[in-house]
């Protein structure tokens, strides 16, 4: 995590003072942190109004078709940012969708509004899967006492509810807005600029790496301030359940006349989350030929999957002992390492990719532009998206639990793999999804680490809308949600069987 | 755990597998890399056609241009890279500044035309794509049309035109005005441009698309973006010309290769740009990918302006000198374009 941080150090303090003062400290940086902050803040307020809702309706309540909402809920995390733009906009216009097919000619979303809705649209997952893990891993019975207390529902939901689900829908605030900060494609396309723009035209229109570098690290300065105070507000907070006996099983709430508003809603925010983009790749299939391009999308696959499935492995393995420490015992230490997982994922990827670069070559050249770089490149990136449901569904984890085993005459791993393992089985899940289906998608690093020739299917999609051949494009844009569906479908089905 | 965990590792076992297969076939004949910022379904063809022909195997990276660029600085001397080929002249420009590009042989570039080769003969043109005026037949009528691209700071085009101020090509068309123009107009032009309320999108085929969706009335852009909208779709409510003869609008950027001074498989590296400059390879770009040639004796495409049209029509700038892209970053930012 240090490695790239160095790295950018190294390449900042070759800048000249001057040229540097002038990139630095014009007003124009203001405005796009400005806009960069006003839209992070809108994004996180749309995916909660977007993905508690829906997290809710499939834990607690007797909506029918829970299983499929579920899966629909994951699902707009498969589909890669430019295909969401391109959907959004190809919807209005006077040559649009809309103009063409029904005679109505819509203005094209654009600016703030455009780049907040294809942002929420693909981005509130995020939240919706760790509210999810953690409603289904809350005792019940809390909530039970508190009604026997006299409460009413809706102050349950406040009193009770809402404060359990803090650690949850924090990690996935953060997640959403780091993700807000660093991102370009989409909001390039929405025509809405904020900071990310900046480096952006420094290392792809002037090649440079200096001034980049220091471009990254005042971004990476804005991205920690949201770690930070995660940190701070979840610091002296505890969410386990410390009652004996075995949890209450979840009671759903019939949701009577309800029911048609909440499936309308349900019904609503798929139909722009998912109903688009499949959309809009399916008249892109059609344009194209994509039978013809089977067995290289094939290929493209493997490769992709080849380096998607052991990052997202990986990401698990290592996220589960830094969460456990963090949380078990919590120190300056523990708290730190924790931390700087987010120092990997707010830093801007090209950047990151070209420390892996400068390292490499100079220390391991023998890894240089393998598999096992490429791996651990995308591990250091996505890590933080590992950590925050492991950490969510520990924090409900008794201690107690391994306290008894131990006691019991295991080892201290044993207990931890008998007694946490299975609680944490969850998160797990989530995180490897979570990591799985954005390694998927990624960008810069494939194309600067990957071995020569390792075409994944997102540097296939990308070298051909890059000669502005969306069509051909498309066969290999599917695959990445087709098959990021699947995994998702699989372990949802796998993680229902274990109910 | 363990069934998903088998499942998941069976397909990394098959993935690792057809990788280990693709690393040991690409051990046996002589083999070069390339760093490709040009697309995968255009190489290719060209590719499998080289290798045939040569029987030099091809181990091709793609990605941006810029990207590419980028890490071909970092890695320096250790790259193993033995050629680039970028979407323009620029990010060669910026290579070949740093010191990274190989002399190429003189007889290679012998009989190209001098817009297509840099001065140092460090690399050299693939093909040739001019900037156009991109604009709606509908909305514009012919007394409309601008005739230079310093006319579209004109009050009667307010609102009416589109840019694409992070976009390569734009950023080497204003380098070109610079050097022929000086940093005080060009400063200027971009800042009534600004005043002048010109709309910024994302890049070319964002421009185009906003002229078809309405939102624009002109955009100055790459040629071939709306010829491969056409492809799909012939009705596509689009045109495009060029301005008067010599104007810094019609500059005629390019797509270009180059040879890393660190390869050690120079000659094998030399025969694949002769490659990309014969004649068969030339009309693959004319005809397929709606570019120009860089030499003459390849037949006109009809979507096309003739070559020696093009030559005419493009100012004279020695690509060489768009290699400043920092001072041109510098002059985007001062007019609050970047």
């Amino acid at each position: 995590m240090l490695l790239p941080l160095a790295y950018l150090v190294i390449r900042a303090a070759e800048a000249d003072p001057a040229q540097l003062a002038s990139l630095i400290f014009r007003t124009r940086n203001l405005v796009l942190l400005h806009n960069t902050v006003l839209l992070t803040i809108g994004v996180v307020a749309a995916t909660t109004v977007l993905a508690v809702p829906l997290a809710w309706l499939v834990v607690r309540t007797d909506i029918p078709a829970r299983r499929a909402i579920t899966l629909l809920s994951v699902l707009p995390l498969s589909v890669p940012g430019y295909v969401m733009a391109f959907a959004l906009l190809g919807l209005g216009g006077n040559y649009g969708f809309m103009a063409r097919v029904f005679n109505i000619s819509l203005p094209r979303p654009s600016g703030y509004w455009g780049a907040l809705v294809a942002l929420s649209l693909y981005c509130f997952p995020y939240v919706f899967l760790n509210v999810r893990a953690s409603l289904s891993g809350l005792d019940a019975s809390l909530e039970e006492s508190a009604r026997s207390m006299g409460h009413g529902p809706a102050r349950v939901v406040l009193r009770v509810i809402l404060p359990h689900l803090r650690p949850a829908l924090f990690s996935g605030w953060l997640i959403v807005a780091i993700y807000v900060l660093g991102d370009f494609g989409a909001i390039a396309l929405m025509r809405y600029e904020v900071f990310s723009y900046a480096i952006y035209s420094q290392y792809a229109g002037a090649f440079d790496r200096v001034y980049a570098a220091w471009l990254s690290l005042m971004l990476l300065a804005l991205a920690l301030i949201p770690v930070v105070m995660e940190g701070r507000l979840l610091a002296r907070a505890r969410f386990a359940r410390t009652g004996t006996g075995v949890a209450r099983r979840i009671r759903r709430t019939a949701l009577g006349v309800w029911r048609l508003p909440a499936l309308l809603f349900v019904a609503l925010a798929f139909a722009a989350s998912i109903g688009l983009p499949f959309g809009m790749l399916g008249y892109w299939l059609s344009l194209s030929s994509p039978w013809a391009e089977l067995p290289r999308v094939a290929r493209a696959f493997l490769f992709s999957a080849g380096a998607a499935a052991p990052a997202a492995m990986a990401a698990v393995f290592i996220a589960v002992p830094l969460a456990y420490l963090r949380v078990r015992y919590p120190s300056a230490l523990s708290r730190a390492t924790e931390r700087i997982v987010y120092v990997g994922y707010a830093l801007p990827p090209l950047a990151l990719a070209l420390a892996m670069v400068f390292f490499s070559l100079r220390a391991a050249r023998p890894l240089y532009q393998s598999l096992p770089l490429l791996v651990a490149a995308y591990v250091i990136s996505f890590l933080a998206l590992a950590t925050g449901p492991i950490r969510a569904a520990l924090l409900q984890a008794p201690r107690r639990l391994e306290e008894a085993a131990r006691s019991l005459g295991l080892s201290p791993l044993a207990a931890f793999v008998r007694t946490v393992v299975p609680l944490l089985r969850r998160g797990m899940l989530a995180s490897m999804v979570l990591v799985f289906v954005i390694t998927m998608k990624e960008l810069p690093i494939t194309f600067l680490l990957a071995p020569t020739g390792y075409t994944t299917l997102s540097v296939a999609v990308f070298s051909r809308t890059s000669e502005a051949l969306l069509a051909e494009a498309a066969p290999y844009a599917a695959a990445i949600v087709l098959f990021s569906s699947l995994f998702v479908g699989l372990l949802l089905r796998y993680e229902g069987r274990g109910e | 755990m363990l069934s998903i965990t088998r499942r998941i590792v069976c397909v990394v076992m098959l993935a690792s597998l057809s990788v280990a297969a693709f690393a040991a076939a690409s051990a046996e004949a002589e083999e070069i890399t390339l760093y490709s910022g040009r697309g995968e379904s255009l190489v290719d063809p060209l590719i499998r056609r080289f290798e045939s022909e040569s029987g030099i195997r091809v181990r091709v990276r793609y990605a941006g241009t810029a990207e590419l660029a980028v890490l071909l600085a970092e890695e320096g001397e250790r790259t193993p890279a033995d050629l680039f080929w970028g979407q323009d002249a620029g990010a060669l420009g910026s290579l070949a500044a740093a010191g990274l590009l190989a002399e190429l042989p003189t007889q290679l570039v012998d009989g190209i035309p001098d817009i297509y080769v840099s001065t140092t003969a460090q690399w050299v043109a693939t093909s040739g794509r001019a900037r156009v005026l991109a604009y709606s037949p509908e909305r514009v009528s012919a007394e409309e049309q601008p005739a230079s691209v310093f006319d579209l700071t004109k009050p009667r085009y307010r609102s009416r035109v589109g840019w694409a101020p992070t976009n390569g090509s734009f950023q080497a068309f204003v380098t070109a005005m610079r050097v022929a123009y000086g940093e005080e107009l060009t400063l200027q032009w971009l800042r009534d441009m600004r005043a002048n309320d010109t709309q910024v999108y994302r890049n070319n085929t964002a421009l185009v698309e906003a002229i078809a969706a309405g939102e624009i009335d002109f955009t100055i852009t790459n040629n071939y973006y709306l010829l491969r909208f056409l492809a799909n779709d012939p009705d596509y409510p689009v045109e495009q010309r060029f301005f008067e003869d010599r104007d810094i609008g019609n500059l005629v950027n390019v797509a270009s290769v180059g040879v890393l001074r660190s390869s050690n498989r120079f000659d094998a590296a030399v025969r694949f740009v002769e490659f990309l400059l014969s004649p068969e390879a030339q009309r693959y770009f004319t005809d397929t990918v709606n570019e120009y040639p860089v030499i003459a004796e390849v037949p006109p495409n009809a979507a096309l302006e003739s070559f020696q049209r093009l030559l005419l029509a493009s100012p004279r700038i020695d690509l060489d000198s768009l290699e400043d892209l920092q001072g041109t970053l510098e002059l985007l930012r001062q007019s609050g374009a970047l």
